[in-house]
């Protein structure tokens, strides 16, 4: 077994939320640029150089690329062979986090009762997700997701027989419904089969795959593609004032399901697709 | 695509020389307000209480800023959702506001209110907080400090870059009657 302290997890995770606020991904940076070679509407392009430089501030002054510096998801991956020992796993996670926000000069975003409504302060609880895997290392990932783009994601349950169509349609329909809302350039996340909940999460999942990457399935990675074709071609462009560029990418995630069903998640990432990752 | 220059407070002449699409860079004062303040204004109004700022000819931010790092007077700041605040806006313009800055679209009871009240929507540009937070010269928190994030404050900006989204006479950058 090896040890890990709780400790060394709050502090990592402190360190994440700050990364992951500042400093938008490589992926997404360079996934804006060829957007903007490509772009033809003279606003949109001036929008993307925007978008572009915001990043440049944001990396070179510290400050948040959005202020809407999300609610944290934290995504951990835990060895079986790892221990955790001194404290609480999820006190710790808390902790960096309620850290992570005070240190980085970060939004407090989150209200401790949906109803009533009142900011707990320090941007907690964070939004865990634990998985097991074989190994003895701990692989910790923050990605602060802000709302703007969480309001307009949708989950459906299409019957089988809409096969593909289906979930292209159901795609497109919350991309077009989103308009300007969600901020886009967007990134779309998919989460395909399973239940209604595994859905959901597969679809946060996928837009943590990086977005020059396609599903190792041949027809996915194809729906991917012709999806993103669609999804530009649409028109809202950045900001929702006309374009080509709607989207940066379209990822799914798929996973078996019931023979009744197709649960299809959908979920909306602004172009700020914030995440920070590090293995203990 | 016109460029313009406008003050803040706003004047009747300068709305409307605005019309839908012109790029604008404001300098001047602008309030912020998201939703719970806004939903703190409209209990005041509904109550018949003095509200803590004077909406006269002035100009709502829907923004919610990160707090101020060592050495900046504000963190990020672009702009919220819009839609969420449409409730609340007819009874604000009726009540002397003239100019909102947000991102999105709006109801068309907000459309039709903008040409009431020959009031003006402005658009920034969503997730460019750390860009359009080098426009803020001053920021204070003048009520609701208790909101946090959501609090009132009073922002002194020179040239804050907008688009014009829903001008006076109800034309509108995307292109909906």
């Amino acid at each position: 077994m090896r040890e890990i302290k709780a400790e060394t997890i709050s502090q990592t995770i402190t360190q994440l939320c700050k990364e992951a606020n500042f400093n938008l991904p490589e992926d997404v940076l360079s996934a804006l640029e060829s957007a903007l070679k490509r772009e033809k509407t003279p606003r949109a392009q001036e929008i993307i150089k925007d978008l572009l430089e915001n990043a440049a501030i944001a990396h070179r002054e510290r400050l948040p690329l959005c202020q809407d510096t999300g609610m944290a998801a934290v995504f951990l991956e835990i060895g079986q062979e790892v221990m955790i020992v001194k404290g609480d796993l999820k006190e710790a996670i808390n902790a960096g986090v309620r850290r992570g926000y005070r240190e980085g000069y970060l939004r407090k975003s989150v209200v401790k009762d949906p109803l009533i409504r009142e900011n707990t302060g320090d941007n907690t609880p964070a939004i865990l997700h634990i998985g097991i895997v074989p190994g003895e290392k701990l692989k910790i990932t923050v990605f602060p997701k802000g709302f703007g783009s969480e309001n307009v994601s949708a989950l459906t349950n299409l019957l089988p027989s809409q096969g593909k169509e289906g979930v292209k349609e159901f795609i497109l329909k919350t991309v077009k419904k989103s308009g300007a809302k969600g901020c886009p350039p967007l990134v779309v996340g998919v989460g395909l089969g399973g239940t209604m909940e595994k859905a959901a999460l597969l679809a946060k999942q996928a837009l943590l795959r990086p977005l020059n990457s396609h599903h190792q399935d041949k027809h996915i990675a194809q729906l991917e593609e012709e999806t993103l074709e669609e999804i530009n071609q649409l028109g809202i462009g950045p900001q929702g004032l006309g374009g080509e560029t709607t989207a940066l990418g379209v990822n799914i995630e798929t996973y078996p399901t019931h023979i009744a069903g197709l649960p299809v998640a959908v979920n909306i990432s602004c172009h700020a697709l914030r995440q920070a990752r590090r293995v203990l | 695509m016109k460029e313009l220059k406008i003050k803040s407070p706003l004047t009747g002449e300068e709305i409307k020389r605005l019309k839908a699409g012109d790029k604008v860079f404001i300098s001047g004062i602008l309030y912020t307000a998201r939703d719970a303040a806004h939903q703190r204004l409209k209990e005041t109004i509904d109550k018949g209480d003095d509200l803590p700022i004077a909406l006269q000819n002035q100009v709502i931010y829907y923004t919610g800023p990160t707090p101020a790092p060592p050495g900046h007077p504000l963190g990020s700041c672009g702009p919220t959702t819009s839609s969420r605040m449409d409730s609340f806006t007819p009874l604000l313009l009726r009540e002397g506001l003239k100019g909102m800055i947000g991102k999105g679209d709006r109801s068309s009871e907000v459309i039709q209110a903008i040409q009431k009240y020959q009031a003006i929507y402005f658009i920034a540009i969503g997730g460019a907080g750390a860009l359009l937070a080098g426009a803020v010269r001053q920021a204070e928190v003048i009520a609701y400090d208790d909101l946090g994030p959501e609090a009132i404050y009073r922002l002194e900006v020179v040239d804050f870059p907008v688009f014009v989204a829903i001008d006076c006479e109800g034309r509108n950058i995307y292109n909906k009657s």
